[in-house]
């Protein structure tokens, strides 16, 4: 059953919406290794954080109490990885009291209207 | 239409992959393709042969198997998420084949719509 599917050239807008916070799942952990192996195939991917998921780009997380490995480092490698842009929700940062300076990595502020417009642009959303 | 499926939950916690099941039988049904089923986080759980639910419930892993079979659908576990779940391929059901996440990200880019079962 197993095939190959013919992709040659083409060249889809994926986009990854991050809504989780960070250690409670592992949905966080495994969208990382997603997009990681996504930049493999040469697509057009950006990522989103939204709701509690804004928590995985948060400075200083300190894991060692919940016996968890930080990964919020693997974010900074993103910029390797050709992920085109990173966005964070405006209604969710302010929600949590967070702002750009809080974050681990560069990032292009939305409000919930232009991601939910964002998203409309999209061939493909993962979204968790 | 050529659907991509991505199932995110095991077979018993939550209702995700029984919906997919139902719909991937209807959209055959109504004559669209099911490219590749790839299952993802606890879905990897949707493929293992041990699990053995009560005679009078609905055995996911085993109707899964029987529908990639009865319509030739490509059944793919991701590894990575397996592997941490203990699934391999001693325990792996009839009709799952374990490979990479490139299969999901593959099948986003060849199928029409990919849907994404899970919460």
């Amino acid at each position: 059953m197993e095939e190959d599917f013919d992709t040659a050239g083409v060249k889809k807008k994926f986009m990854f919406v991050n809504s989780k916070a960070p250690y409670g799942t592992i949905y966080a952990l495994e969208v990382l290794e997603m997009i990681m192996i996504s930049a493999a195939f040469e697509q057009h991917a950006v990522i989103a954080f939204i709701d509690d998921g804004v928590f995985q780009i948060k400075k200083d997380q300190e894991t060692s109490g919940v016996n968890m490995k930080n990964f919020s480092p693997t974010y900074r490698a993103l910029e390797g990885y050709e992920v085109e842009k990173v966005y964070a929700e405006k209604e969710s940062l302010e929600a949590r009291g967070l702002s750009e300076e809080d974050l681990v990595i560069p990032v292009e502020i939305l409000s919930a209207a232009e991601i939910s417009e964002l998203m409309d642009t999209q061939d493909m959303i993962v979204s968790f | 239409m050529k659907f991509g499926i991505q199932v995110n939950e095991g077979p018993f916690t939550h209702q995700a992959s029984d919906s997919a099941y139902h719909f991937v039988k209807a959209a055959i049904e109504k004559g669209h393709e099911v490219m590749r089923v790839f299952f993802y986080y606890d879905g990897v759980n949707n493929a293992n042969k041990l699990s053995a639910p009560q005679a009078d419930d609905r055995n996911l892993v085993k109707m899964w198997g029987e529908l990639a079979a009865e319509h030739n659908i490509d059944l793919v576990v991701c590894v990575a998420a397996a592997l941490r779940r203990g699934i391999k391929d001693e325990i792996l059901a009839e009709g799952f084949r374990i490979s990479g996440l490139g299969q999901l990200i593959e099948l986003g880019m060849a199928a029409d719509r990919t849907l994404v079962f899970g919460d």
